[in-house]
């Protein structure tokens, strides 16, 4: 019983780890898929826990706060969008830019505004956070010994932000898999000049596809200064853009398979930190980073072929020209 | 869209990266603005805190040393068509390899222990950046991912290292124990006063030198060597570069093997020769800073110098901005750093096309005189 329950507690905080990663991941799968590598997912992240937290911190409301998350990631995605699709810069140099900009930004903005340093003030009145929502018979079903500690503790108990990325899933393979418009993104990932020729605007799509990566971004954010936490401080995504990224090429730029990837990596994660000093029966202690590593070099190890093959989408990363 | 018309040399190398940093401080002013404090004083500040007195000058030149080694990175793999993100993790392991040396070899004399130094930070800068190159090389692993997750490997691999094994004994913080002086850089105001020149104490050491030197070298390197030439090649045209007998996986190979080795230096200068010791995130984003200065620095050696040293001017005038205006604090500097490769990286056609156009005219009409 005691090490179910520890499993159960190391799968909710595998859940807690997963939500953010899953919706960059989602939100870098929309760009990647049109053809735009998205650099940015980190600064857009980032960008939208600041904005997110400030707005809450000022308005007392968390919905406030999403809004505004959503609305600044966005802008930053149409910088990116900007640069890159009209433009036709480089989308590795577009998104690094903006990943460093919004690392200035927040804690100067921060600064500023609160004079906390940098950060925003703590989220702690009503309504200013994205809490828990406790599933109906949630408290009873903790006493049903098994199934009902997955149903009070995993299933219960998450916030709108968890369950909405957990729904995003389905809805992007069926967007990606089942509609025109996927049909069109997926495409001009692959071949924008046959795109063109059907008459539909290369430009457009990716647009869209930038555009969509934002919103998600923005929720991806939002969750990470109003839900995990309460506020913003300086460097809170802490690279979680870069380990969606990981995600999304380890789950081969598909919905399901970067979900897993997206749980694994949160699992390592989650692992990580129950492992801290415990000695493990034949390995001994087993150093902290090198699991927290260990997603990285997962992904190098995929990306070389040698675990299973990730095969981007063709045209990613090369500007539109119709001249060419 | 594009433009078959050239800008002049002039104009591409001078002109174009001028307009970028004077839209990106405009930016900037009028995010000082909104902060609520005046542009042109803020921008008066930095420039007097980095530039106006003797110890701003030492400052801004020791923060240029480190964005020299790692903008002479990023360029030399850009010049072979690669795109190292990963200058922040090779410099973090190549400063191993150099502090590794002066702990090891703290008797022995500077002289001798100055050249294993330099090689152990270049050849452990190179090794990281050996397994993303072999992989693009051979396997065709996207580089940009590769370097990305080596970065985190190398934060983690360091944090390790530092807290379990390097780590002095009986100490709280994860820092090694202080090098011993013969392995320690001699710092400029010591040079200087031998040649009577009396200069305020200040972190800026030979590694300054040393970079300068680099710069050179990397200059004879690619535009005066038959390897150089192979590299810029493969970089602009890997079609013709196979055509021509030069084999792609050896240019990319070799050209990260020189990027890892030059960020690798980067100890030279923040531990050999102002830390004295191994300590945790030591690059502190100087590898993304050397992305900033060779996009702006347009890959040329001269430029990397002059964009480094404004980057110098940018960190150390923002540290005294900090300290005058209580509204805007160092990160400002690091905004300013994102709006410039926003502008000189990504943005570059905004500018180059009309500017582009405006030469064409020009040139137009004179040629119709």
């Amino acid at each position: 019983m005691e090490t179910y329950t520890l499993i159960v507690l190391l799968l909710a905080a595998t859940i807690r780890v997963a939500t953010p990663l899953l919706l960059a991941a989602i939100a870098g799968l929309f760009s990647e898929r049109a053809g735009v590598i998205d650099l940015g997912l980190e600064g857009k992240m980032l960008g939208a826990a600041f904005a997110a937290a400030a707005v809450s911190a000022t308005t007392g409301s968390a919905w406030l706060g999403l809004g505004a998350g959503i609305v600044t990631a966005v802008l930053l995605a149409l910088i990116i969008g900007y640069a890159c699709i009209t433009h036709r810069g480089n989308q590795v140099v577009a998104g690094m830019a903006v990943t460093i900009m919004v690392a200035g930004l927040g804690p100067t903005l921060g600064l500023a505004w609160f004079n906390l340093g940098g950060q925003t003030p703590q989220l702690d009145g009503v309504g200013q956070r994205f809490t828990g929502i406790v599933l109906p018979w949630a408290q009873s079903a903790k006493e049903v010994p098994v199934p009902g500690l997955i149903y009070s503790e995993l299933l219960s108990g998450q916030n709108l932000i968890v369950y909405f990325a957990a729904a995003l899933v389905p809805l992007s393979a069926w967007v990606f898999y089942r509609t025109r418009f996927g049909l069109r993104l997926r495409a001009v990932g692959e071949n924008p000049q046959a795109v063109d020729t059907a008459g539909i605007s290369v430009n457009g799509l990716r647009y869209q596809a930038v555009l969509i990566s934002g919103v998600l971004c923005g929720v991806a954010g939002t969750y990470l200064s109003t839900a995990a936490s309460s506020g913003f401080v300086r460097d809170m995504t802490a690279g979680k853009g870069y380990l969606a990224l990981a995600a999304l090429i380890f789950g081969k730029w598909k919905p399901v398979p970067t979900l897993m990837a997206c749980l694994l990596f949160a699992f390592t994660d989650a692992l990580a930190t129950r492992l801290q000093g415990v000695a493990l029966p034949v390995v001994g202690v087993i150093p902290v980073q090198f699991i927290l590593a260990l997603p990285y070099a997962l992904t190098v190890l995929l990306l070389a072929g040698f675990v299973g093959k990730a095969v981007a989408p063709k045209a990613i990363g090369v500007p539109y020209s119709k001249e060419k | 869209m594009s433009s078959p018309a050239k800008l002049p040399r002039w104009a591409e190398l001078g002109l174009l990266p001028l307009i970028n940093l004077v839209v990106a401080l405009l930016l900037s002013g009028v995010i000082i603005k909104i902060l609520g404090e005046s542009p042109l004083a803020a921008f008066k500040l930095m420039a007097t805190g980095a530039l106006g007195t003797q110890e701003g000058i030492g400052y801004t030149l020791y923060y240029s040393t480190n964005f020299i080694f790692t903008g002479l990175a990023v360029a030399v793999a850009y010049h072979a068509g690669l795109f190292n993100i990963g200058a922040e993790g090779q410099a973090y392991i190549g400063g191993l390899g150099t502090g590794l040396v002066c702990l090891w070899l703290g008797a022995w004399p500077f002289w001798a222990v100055l050249p294993l130094a330099v090689l152990a930070g270049a050849v452990f800068g190179a090794a990281w950046a050996f397994i993303p190159a072999y992989l693009q090389a051979k396997r065709g692993s996207h580089i940009v991912i590769t370097t990305i997750m080596f970065n985190f490997i190398a934060a983690a691999l360091m944090t390790y290292l530092l807290v379990n094994v390097l780590i002095k004994p009986g100490q709280q913080s994860p820092e090694t124990r202080e090098f011993s002086t013969s392995a320690v850089m001699p710092a400029a105001h010591e040079m200087l006063a031998r040649l009577g020149i009396t200069f305020v104490a200040t972190p800026l050491n030979l590694a300054f030198v040393l970079a300068l030197i680099a710069s050179v070298l990397v200059w004879l390197f690619i535009w005066r060597t038959r390897w150089g030439f192979a590299l810029r090649v493969a970089g602009e045209n890997p079609a013709a570069a196979v055509y021509a007998g030069i084999a792609p996986p050896r240019i990319i190979i070799g050209a990260m093997l020189l990027s890892g080795a030059l960020a690798g230096c980067l100890g030279l200068n923040e531990l050999m020769g102002s830390q004295h010791r191994i300590l945790m995130d030591f690059p502190s984003g100087a590898g993304f800073v050397g992305i900033a200065v060779a996009l702006m620095g347009r890959n040329h050696p001269a430029g990397i110098i002059v964009a480094s040293v404004l980057f110098g001017a940018l960190y150390q005038g923002g540290s005294q901005l900090s300290f005058d205006m209580p509204k805007v604090n160092r990160d400002m500097v690091v905004v300013i750093q994102g709006l410039v490769i926003l502008l000189c990286g990504a943005m570059e056609n905004v500018f180059k096309t009309p500017l582009t156009a405006v030469f064409a005219r020009f040139s137009e009409k004179k040629g119709g005189e």
